[in-house]
């Protein structure tokens, strides 16, 4: 208990003197959290909706993929992305093991299943209330499945905050990509391993505090966000 | 409203991804494959800003576990391999992955075990007695069992005291499969004897009274080598730069940066590079 | 151009019959010994009706009957099991029903403003530009929700949601309008209005087959009624001929407020 509450001081006072090296760590962080979650929302929001909207066969095949997908351990993820990207691996003349770009390509595995299942089902939803509206209209698949995402825009935000939240505390693929490289890969949660294994529990348990406040902070943002956003829309 | 939130999003944007990505900002650069003895100890911390102000070379350090350092070099994923497992770097250098082994320095292992001192040992200088006693106590022993150089090394002692670990894996003798950190922590969570390098504990923070039990058996002697990886096997290796850390650690500069990284005012490697260039 | 045709309408039944005969306005929608099953059951069975254009068709019966489902068959929204929807002689096809549209009997309102659902049908019917602009502001004009252009029309009144549905049915300018029960919970004031458009409509020239159980309205808005029971058409006529003189056993129990249990179904 008494260690908690020195941890908790030590997060506090990580946060206020602003700790350089831990800003990098945060920066860093949220770069490639959110760049993963960025591209995750590119690659699997469509995908979500084109398997929640349209009828095509193979569509209950493609749900179960990506509902199993979700499940997907990251340091299997690790271990895919490592051999591809290692030197002897077919992407490894590009050079990204050890990059931050080696550990957006994880996490971007990781998260997109994620957003595609969860996009999947609340499209399937608000589809299931336009369906007919749309064969009436006679509205083509591509068209039916930009409606339903603009439609379902602040039910999928929860959906990019859940590929966040996953994101930005995932710690085995990361760690095995980006090599938790001083200055060049280490990010929170890397960090945290680091310290658990120096026995640092302390600093590890303030860095976890950390990195939930800031993972508090963005759930936060985007929740106004969405908040203001819907006030406006339905004024 | 919105389109201030919106602009506020943006900014932080920004700010996230504006600032200068070090991966694209230092082009000279290698990548070395290391253990954690080494990296979380602080050595790399203190020796390699002296390598890059003189040569501008950044050295990044993969910092796992010898036997995965070792696996990933011979993937070619790493310039120079720097680790303590003298039988596994000569096959490494003889399967050809390796250009050539070097000692770099040594520090040594000792055993560290709870107050209470179940097994009788504290104090003991012999390993493989100590080991036997152990064993034969109703004491715990936790391994890293994750083919690192210290699991090397430790089971090496174990054969010698004629105790068959895998038999007994599971029961008083428990392998984590971790990192010797997270060893530490299950070892002094569970009141068992471990296994360590000197540096490593002198940094290790957690350690709730645990002590060195076990400590100078020459057999206990821990030698650090440096390989730079085989640019005719793995073309992508940056040789000229690897090579150049390798000259410089063997060198007296980096012997003496080695030897002047104190731990609690102690040294904890000791250079012993014969080739002094 | 279809007016014309409609203005020598006389209130004179028999006569009236003899010009519509002559003038014969074209069959748009036939349907041949139409079936639909579902569950196991004949939902919809061997219907044959015709509908011409510019005529506006009543379709009546029980709950449960068959309406909503005959509507989506017309409409080709669901296949029938056998039989088929001839639009204009032919199977109905994409383009045919480029030149139909249906309000539904619960109208369906994407999560956007009122305006945003006008452009939405729109664009997707292929009006672009000022062509679009000019038709939003018409229907929002027909509707009266210029003042409302700008709520997202989920939370506009049932009435005013139900408008706005037959002002976006009818700005993607249909040949033919089917409607399923469009005033069933609309207040006397919302419902004239709803009429009201559906009038204008018909006076421009749609076709109008409205599924309803109100029979003043059907009275109000009809000229021809179908009558169905238990999914199939048991009467068809003139709606104050059907309704004045019901020939079938359902539609007269109907009419009456009595349950009717056929034998034969
Ligand atoms: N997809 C379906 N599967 C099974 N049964 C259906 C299906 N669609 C409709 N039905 C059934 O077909 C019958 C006719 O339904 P329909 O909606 O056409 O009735 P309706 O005449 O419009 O009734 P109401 O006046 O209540 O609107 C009902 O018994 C209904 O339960
Ligand atoms: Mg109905």
């Amino acid at each position: 208990m008494s260690s908690f509450l020195a941890s908790l001081g030590e997060a506090v006072g990580l946060i206020v003197t602003g700790d350089p090296d831990l800003l990098e760590i945060i920066g860093l962080s949220l770069r490639v959290t959110l760049t993963a979650v960025a591209a995750a929302c590119v690659i699997g929001l469509p995908i979500g909706a084109v398997v929640g909207a349209l009828r095509f066969p193979g569509r209950s095949l493609a749900g179960v993929i990506l509902n199993s997908l979700m499940g997907l351990p990251p340091v299997v993820v690790g271990l895919m992305v490592y051999m591809a990207l290692s030197a002897g691996g077919p992407l490894g003349p590009l050079g990204l093991l050890y990059t931050p770009t080696a550990m957006i390509i994880a996490q971007t595995i990781l998260v997109t299943p994620i957003v595609a299942a969860l996009t999947k089902q609340i499209v399937e939803d608000l589809h299931a209330d336009y369906a007919e509206q749309f064969a009436s209209l006679e509205v083509g698949p591509f068209d039916r499945v930009v409606a339903l995402l603009w439609d379902a825009r602040f039910s999928l935000m929860t959906v990019a905050l859940a590929g966040f939240g996953r994101a930005v505390a995932e710690v085995g693929a990361v760690i095995m990509v980006g090599g938790n490289i001083n200055h060049v890969t280490r990010v929170m949660t890397t960090t945290i391993a680091l310290e658990t294994s120096k026995g640092n529990l302390e600093v590890a348990l303030a860095l976890g505090v950390v990195l939930l406040t800031i993972a508090l902070i963005v759930n936060g943002a985007v929740m106004t966000f969405r908040a203001t956003a819907a006030r406006v829309t339905y004024a | 409203m919105t389109r201030r939130t919106l602009l506020g999003l943006a900014v932080a944007a920004v700010a996230i991804f504006g600032q200068s990505d070090r991966s694209s900002a230092t082009e000279k650069f290698i990548v070395v494959q290391s253990t954690t003895s080494t990296d979380h100890s602080g050595l790399f911390d203190r020796i390699l800003p002296v390598f890059q102000e003189k040569t501008g070379i950044e050295v990044r350090v993969v910092a796992v576990g010898t036997g995965q350092a070792i696996k990933n070099a011979a993937n070619g994923d790493g310039d120079v391999l720097f680790v303590h497992d003298r039988d596994a770097e000569n096959e490494f250098v003889a399967d050809g992955h390796g250009v050539s082994r070097a000692d770099v320095m040594y520090n040594d292992f000792i055993i560290v075990g709870p107050p209470a001192d179940p097994a009788g040992v504290a104090g003991a200088t012999d390993a493989v007695v100590a080991l036997s006693r152990i064993a034969d106590s109703d004491a715990l022993f936790a391994s890293r069992g994750d083919d690192s150089g210290t699991h090397k090394a430790e089971l090496r002692l174990w054969r010698q005291a004629g105790v068959d670990v895998v038999a007994a894996s599971g029961s008083w003798y428990r392998e984590t499969g971790s990192g010797m950190g997270a060893t530490l922590n299950t070892a002094i969570g569970l009141g068992a004897y471990s296994m360590v390098d000197r540096a490593t504990w002198i940094s290790f923070g957690n350690k709730h009274g645990y002590r060195v039990m076990v400590e100078g058996d020459p057999r206990f002697f821990n030698q650090y080598g440096i390989i730079l990886v085989n640019p005719d096997k793995h073309p992508r290796v940056k040789a000229k730069w690897g090579q150049q850390f390798v000259d410089w650690v063997l060198s007296s500069d980096g012997q003496t940066a080695i030897a002047s990284y104190k731990l609690d005012g102690r040294q904890v490697f000791f250079p012993n590079a014969r080739r002094v260039p | 151009m279809l007016e014309t045709e409609f203005n020598v309408r006389s209130p004179a039944p028999g006569w009236r019959e003899e010009t519509q005969r002559a003038a014969s306005p074209e069959v748009l929608l036939e349907t041949r010994a139409l079936c639909f099953d579902a569950g196991g059951r004949r939902l919809i069975d061997r219907i044959d009706i015709d509908i011409r254009a510019g005529r506006r068709t009543m379709i009546m019966g029980a709950n449960g009957t068959g309406k909503s489902l005959l509507l989506r068959l017309l409409h080709g929204l669901i296949p029938p099991t056998r039989g088929e929807v001839l639009w204009r002689g032919r199977p109905l096809d994409r383009g045919g029903r480029h030149a139909q549209a249906m309000v539904f009997q619960r109208p369906v309102m994407l999560r956007r403003s009122a305006i945003a659902n006008l452009r939405f049908a729109l664009a997707v019917r292929g009006f672009t530009g000022s062509e679009r602009t000019t038709r939003e502001t018409e229907a929002l004009q027909r509707a009266q929700l210029e003042g409302l252009a700008a709520r997202q029309a989920r939370v506009l009144s049932a009435g005013e949601q139900q408008r706005l549905a037959v002002a976006r049915a009818l700005s993607c300018a249909p040949r033919i309008l089917f409607l399923d029960e469009p005033t069933a919970s609309l207040d006397p004031v919302s419902t004239h209005a709803v009429e009201q458009l559906i009038r204008e409509a018909h006076a421009d020239g749609v076709t109008i087959v409205l599924a309803t159980h109100d029979v003043g309205q059907a009275r109000r808005l009809g000229d021809d009624l179908v009558f169905m029971h238990a999914g199939r058409v048991v009467e068809t006529g003139r709606v104050s001929d059907v309704l004045n003189a019901p020939r079938s056993e359902a539609a007269r129990a109907w009419l009456e407020g009595r349950l009717y249990l056929d034998s034969s179904s």
